[in-house]
């Protein structure tokens, strides 16, 4: 919660030293977040705005090649902390390691992405710096005159945005949804300056050893899918599910879900999407029994295409698609997966070159479908 | 052993309306309950205690009425309560909120030194989890946030491992104590209210402590306190739309539903696996 605004108009201290828009670009094994890469494609527009440099902070320990990949992504500047005590990620000595980047560079706006190490890191930095850190945003914009970035949020169950600014305060942070921003498409040509901040502290003044880490199995990541195939309450248990999953195959789409769905236990969390799920944007979103309640829209509402396929004719869901049906998911889903098959058949004949390369029809690509 | 459970009192979000002339949130009739996340954080200090005796506070920062809130975690097992509770402040934001909690735990620690710090991993009014850094970071000791499991939990030694739920996996932490911690529903199932708790939790008066009692820096507290404040609160513009396209009212057959809908699709290039525009389309 942020305090609310004063009426007056106030003295804005002179924060002419702190220039630039910047990036957490967040990795494990060398390997960046996407998230990373979807900020600096905002940040980029907003330095254009604030006509300023495009800065990203990369923290770890051979992480050099990230560097590289930040100027294709759209840094001017990269700031390398490189460190054998930063190799896995640990609060206190990234904490330390961004917040000595900031106070020697100074920033005026500094972005992370709002996941769980995003926030972890975020909120110790702010505290450490002593300004003003906005949670889970979904829309940034600068202000070219004063300087001031605007940070809104989905309030109150998404019902309402607010928007919140740190005035006072350098450099104005925030934690960003991932899946918001649309990554940037790398530039292999272009140019950067690479800035290498030493690092000095010793493992022994690091309360926190990480002994072991467990990949998650198979990650759901609904927030590159091109197509989602997804179902609410209209499924009415896990059968309805397996048939969902069946046409998701036959589309080659990602899985889907409401919360009312996840809360059943019908479909596991990783697929929900909304306000407490995930965003997406894919260029197809088929909501499937699903009414289109306000937290399920704004996790949705920027796909390209919206079907909607429901029983209920007045469901707000027809109100956002680009098309509606009326009828029985238990009728429509089944015809559409066999229609997929044949038409990816009957293609797969017409190209054979082409579509040699390719997985048979049935098999789902990346953003696989499985639970 | 001392435990402390920073537990927020916020409105039930499930039960929020907002008033759409005015773009504000209809506060009447919205009941008030304890952060369902920090129910989760005084259940595992309750049961932590009752593995290794010793003391479980709960400390709130808020209005006179979050006195129910502490009341209510007493009935759930927690030994003693603090409000920090001053017109001063109101309107905190993250940093200004855990500056408070931060000199409320100094002096429980000063008290009785203080082993854990148990938080919810965030507070669904403002979904931020920022206050648990904050307070970790002031306090200078270890924050392991989004806690799945407390595998160990060992005072004399001061030392703790947890299942930390990080980006892409699971990480196992160690780490020395105090620590501050935060949890959410997956680790554990809170108990219900014992009687004679409850009994004890209606006649409980938690102790009160104001700007003074802690010795707080008046331009660290409340408005004053926070650098980030709300400028406005908008109603979200609906993405402009062509009117939709109704492929059927429930009067056509499924299949020639199906195959309208996937030539309509393609057309719109929707997928990998099609070659545009579709020969049916043509
Ligand atoms: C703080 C908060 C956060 C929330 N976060 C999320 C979130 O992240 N994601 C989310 O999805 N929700 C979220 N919700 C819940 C949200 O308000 C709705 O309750 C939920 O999205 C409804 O799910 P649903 O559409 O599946 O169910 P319903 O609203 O019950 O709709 C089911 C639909 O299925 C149709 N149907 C039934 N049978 C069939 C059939 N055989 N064929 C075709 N259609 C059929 C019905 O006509 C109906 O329209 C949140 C709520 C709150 C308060
Ligand atoms: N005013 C408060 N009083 C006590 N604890 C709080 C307060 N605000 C936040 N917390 C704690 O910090 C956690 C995360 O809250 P937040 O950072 O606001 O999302 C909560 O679950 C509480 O444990």
């Amino acid at each position: 919660m942020a305090g609310h605004a004063p009426a007056k108009t106030e003295q804005l201290p002179d924060f002419s030293d702190y220039r630039g828009v910047w990036v957490h670009i967040h990795q494990r094994d060398g390997v960046a977040a996407p998230v990373g890469w979807q900020l600096l494609g905002r940040a980029r527009e907003m330095a254009e705005v604030l006509g300023c440099a495009t800065g990203a902070v990369v923290v770890g320990h051979q992480v050099r090649h990230l560097a590289d990949q930040a100027i294709h992504y759209g840094a001017d500047v990269v700031y390398v902390v490189d460190a054998p005590v930063l190799a896995l990620y640990r609060t206190q000595p990234w904490a330390l390691a961004v917040s000595q980047v900031v106070q020697q560079y100074k920033p005026e706006i500094m972005l992370f992405g709002s996941t769980n190490d995003g926030r972890d890191l975020a909120g110790a930095v702010a505290t450490i710096l002593q300004t003003g850190l906005t949670a889970d945003s979904t829309e940034l914009s600068v202000d070219p005159e004063t300087r001031i970035l605007h940070a809104s949020r989905p309030d109150f169950g998404g019902k309402l945005m607010s928007t919140i600014l740190c005035k006072q305060h350098r450099p104005q942070m925030v934690t960003c949804r991932p899946g918001v921003f649309p990554a940037p498409q790398p530039d292999p040509t272009r140019q950067g300056r690479i800035v290498e901040v030493p690092f000095e502290l010793d493992e022994s003044e690091i309360p926190t050893k990480v002994l072991d880490f467990l990949p998650e199995e198979k990650k759901v990541d609904l927030s590159t899918a091109k197509v989602i195939v997804a179902g609410g309450r209209g499924m009415g248990g896990p059968e309805g599910f397996a048939m969902l999953r069946d046409v998701a195959e036959a589309l080659g789409a990602a899985l889907g879900a409401s919360r009312v769905a996840v809360n059943a236990g019908w479909i596991s969390y990783e697929h929900q999407v909304g306000q407490t799920g995930q965003t997406v944007r894919p260029k197809l979103y088929i909501a499937c029994g699903i009414s289109g309640q306000i937290q399920h829209q704004v996790g949705m509402q920027d796909a390209d295409i919206i079907v909607a396929i429901n029983r209920d004719p007045n469901a707000p869901i027809f109100k956002l698609a680009t098309y509606g049906i009326v009828g029985d998911i238990f009728e429509i889903g089944p015809a559409i997966a066999r229609r997929a098959r044949e038409l990816r058949a009957r293609f797969a004949q017409q190209q054979p070159a082409a579509e040699g390369a390719r997985e048979p029809a049935a098999a789902s690509p990346s953003g696989s479908s499985t639970a | 052993m001392h435990i402390v459970v920073t537990i927020k009192q916020v409105p039930d979000t499930s039960e929020v309306r907002i008033d759409p002339k005015t773009n504000t949130m209809v506060r009447g009739g919205v009941p008030s309950i304890v952060n369902p996340d920090d129910t989760h954080a005084i259940e595992e200090a309750v049961r932590l205690k009752e593995r290794h005796g010793g003391r479980v506070t709960v400390l709130s920062m808020g209005p006179p009425q979050a006195i129910a809130a502490l009341r209510e975690a007493i009935s759930y097992g927690a030994d003693e309560a603090v409000l920090c509770s001053d017109r001063g402040f109101a309107a905190a934001d993250t940093l200004a909120t855990s500056y408070v909690l931060w000199a409320a735990i100094r002096k429980l620690d000063e008290e009785e030194p203080v082993d854990l710090v148990l938080a919810g991993k965030q507070a669904i009014d403002g979904d931020t989890g920022q206050v648990p850094p904050g307070v970790a970071t002031r306090l200078g000791w270890p924050q392991l946030t989004y806690v799945r499991r407390i595998l160990e939990f060992d005072p004399q030694a001061r030392r703790i491992r947890v299942e930390r739920l990080a980006d892409g996996g699971i990480e196992l932490l160690e780490s020395r104590l105090p620590a501050v911690v935060t949890v959410g529903r997956e680790i554990n199932e809170p108990r219900y209210a014992s009687l004679p708790n409850m009994l004890r939790a209606a006649r409980y008066q938690p102790r009160i402590w104001d700007r003074k009692t802690l010795n707080l820096d008046e331009t660290k507290i409340g408005l004053r306190g926070s650098p980030t404040i709300v400028s406005k609160v908008w109603a979200p513009p609906r993405r402009q739309r062509p009117p939709v396209i109704m492929l059927s009212h429930g009067d056509r057959d499924p299949d020639a539903v199906a195959a309208d809908l996937l030539d309509r699709l393609i057309a719109d290039g929707a997928f990998d696996w099609a070659p545009t525009p579709a020969p049916a389309a043509r």
